[in-house]
């Protein structure tokens, strides 16, 4: 899969220099061929990959090691990719039948995680288990697992031995004052060890496991969870060592705590970070490192895109009555993979010819950056409605580049007749959410909500259906930057700090 | 002598593989408890009572005398009477 290699020397003066920046699509350019290779049907990994291909999760690991103050093991855990004890647990052959028969029936399904609801290394048995019946019944599924790291170094072996081509580690700290902040115990030995003791063993067992994996060539995502006065500053430093030892991805993801989940920080109101407090430590930790920002923190359950949650389809019950029959769906997998390839080659080649016939000399150079909304239900075009839109997607426009920010998750506006009612407060949410771009585009916008987003300075834009995303928000930025809206320089430039 | 598991559990499994008896029962609803007569306390086996140093929730396992051994506020570090004011706050809603 040949990504080009862009050419950096184009950013134009006032653009960005970061060399984190790239355009979207090719975020992933500075990696080595071997890694790019991996990452590049793998919608969590790849951005523009996330467009096309779907994962699901399966919840086979329920006990966990340690505990962190973000989650309340009852309940679904909004930070990890966690379901929660009450959701649907599931046997290592329950686990398999139901991701073959996702895999037959949404063959965009390429990857397989195993993300809790507890720890899969607290669980090695029927997490390896799991793995296993896959390996040897669907060979094109790529495997891979979340873990807070306790267990890792002694379980490495046993991860490259299955071919698991991907871990994510969640590493909040790397310094024991600010774990016990964030740890009150792990169980470690035999015994319950509270506070800093407890923290130091996991970030050496965290440290080590990622040095073991990378030594292994097995690709490592570190998450880490952004705690406003408990680690925000300090992520900068986690990101830096992270990077060292080989991690080839950093997701920094806003701490969600709400009094009803009735987890310590949610309990104890502590506050979580705003949209642009999130941005710009991912801005400072970016350097050289890929920043992950199409994660949306999905649960050990889910299934289907990222972004959505088809995992109601799937049900045990479902299940049980469902005619599989797996090799027809291999074949079809095969032939839709080669679709989406087939369709990423040709929007490719169709945006470098684009650039090449009409060089961005269009662009005035100097112009302000942008930010701008989409709406979208996958495949990277611009196909969902404004109103049934339950995230946006955050591009950065500038004359040199489009840029992927990260998606931001918003209640539907409008989600029938029934719910209608609420209508009003979640455009209000939406608009909130939404305040710092200036333009949103989208399939359809109702006449309502367009002379509300234009009160509000968020230019509604409905042109652009089944378009390609970014060849919309550039041509958006085109016709701001020709109707003057940019001519300002100050105000944006200081938001995007 | 026996550890028992109350109806605060929230059936996470934390304690069944680490118990060094085989002492943790789970009924076909998925429900926990523990086999008096196979529960040793982990006597000679660890100085700490494994499934009560593992379980993440407050009040879920007594001891032999039936006191917590993990009484409120001892694991989540929620002090007991922020977590009831929560409560009430979120009631009240
Ligand atoms: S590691 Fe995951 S399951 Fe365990 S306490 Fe932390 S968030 Fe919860
Ligand atoms: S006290 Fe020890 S022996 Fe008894 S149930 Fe708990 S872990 Fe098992
Ligand atoms: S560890 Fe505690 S909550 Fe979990 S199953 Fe055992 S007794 Fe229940």
């Amino acid at each position: 899969m040949e990504l080009p290699i862009l050419n950096r020397e184009q950013t134009p003066a006032g653009g960005c220099s970061k060399s984190a920046c790239g355009t979207t699509t090719d975020q992933m350019t500075h990696l080595p061929e071997a890694i790019r290779e991996k990452v590049h049907n793998h919608p969590c990994y790849s951005e523009e990959a996330h467009h096309h291909y779907a994962r699901m999760h399966v919840a086979v690991a329920p006990a966990c090691n340690i505990q962190c103050h973000y989650c309340n093991r009852k309940y679904d855990c909004a930070n990890e990719s966690r379901p929660g004890v009450v959701s649907e647990l599931l046997s290592p052959t329950q686990a398999a039948k139901k991701v073959l028969a996702v895999a037959s029936q949404i063959p965009q399904m390429t990857v397989l995680g195993v993300a809790g609801p507890g720890d899969p290394l607290a669980n090695p048995e029927r997490t390896f288990e799991t793995f296993e019946e896959i390996a040897a019944k669907a060979p094109d599924i790529k495997l891979c697992l979340s873990t807070n790291g306790l267990n890792l170094p002694d379980n490495v072996d046993r991860i490259a031995a299955l071919n698991v081509d991907h871990v994510t580690i969640t590493i909040n700290c790397v310094d024991p004052e600010v774990g016990a902040e964030i740890y009150p115990w792990i169980f470690w030995n035999n015994r319950r060890i509270r506070g800093a003791k407890g923290a130091k063993i996991l970030i050496r067992q965290q440290q080590k496991g990622l040095e073991m994996l990378v030594e292994r060539g097995i690709l490592v995502k570190v998450n880490s969870v952004m705690i406003p006065g408990v680690n925000d500053a300090h992520l900068k430093e986690v990101s830096k060592i992270v990077k060292q030892k080989g991690a080839f991805l950093h997701n920094v993801m806003p701490l969600i705590a709400e009094a009803e989940h009735g987890t310590f920080y949610g309990v104890m109101g502590q506050r979580s970070p705003t949209a642009s407090d999130l941005q710009a430590l991912q801005d400072d930790c970016s350097g050289d490192m890929n920043m992950m920002r199409h994660c949306r923190q999905c649960r050990a359950d889910a299934v289907g895109l990222l972004g959505e949650d088809r995992g109601q389809e799937f049900t045990m019950d479902k299940i049980e009555h469902m005619e599989i029959d797996f090799e027809a769906a291999m074949v079809k997998r095969k032939q839709v993979h080669d679709g989406i390839e087939a369709m990423r080659a040709e929007r490719k080649t169709a945006q470098e010819t684009a650039q090449e016939t009409a060089p961005e000399a269009i662009l005035p150079q100097g112009c302000r950056p942008a930010l701008l909304a989409v709406a979208s239900k996958g495949s990277g075009l611009v196909n969902e409605h404004f109103g049934h839109a339950r995230e946006f997607l955050i591009y950065e426009a500038s004359p040199a580049e489009v840029r992927f920010m990260g998606a931001r998750k918003v209640p539907a506006y409008c989600t029938g007749a029934m719910e209608c009612g609420d209508g009003e407060t979640a455009l209000d949410v939406i608009l909130d959410t939404l305040s710092d771009c200036e333009g949103v585009i989208s399939a359809k916008v109702g006449i309502d909500p367009w002379a509300q987003l234009e009160a509000a300075g968020i230019q509604p834009y409905g042109e652009y259906a089944m378009e390609p995303i970014e060849d919309a928000v550039r041509a958006v930025y085109g016709e701001m930057i020709k109707s003057g809206r940019l001519e300002s320089t100050d105000a944006m430039i200081s938001q995007a700090g | 002598m026996s550890l028992s598991i109350t109806s605060e559990c929230i059936n996470c499994w934390a304690c069944a593989p680490v118990c060094p008896s085989t002492a943790i029962l789970v009924s076909p609803e998925g429900l926990f408890s523990i086999g008096a007569t196979a529960c040793t306390e982990c006597d000679g086996a660890h100085a700490d009572p494994q499934c009560a140093s593992i379980c993440p929730v407050e009040g879920a396992i007594l001891d032999a005398a039936g006191a917590p051994i993990n009484p409120p506020g001892s694991l989540t570090g929620i002090p007991p009477e922020k977590l009831q004011a929560a409560r009430e706050e979120i009631a009240a809603r």
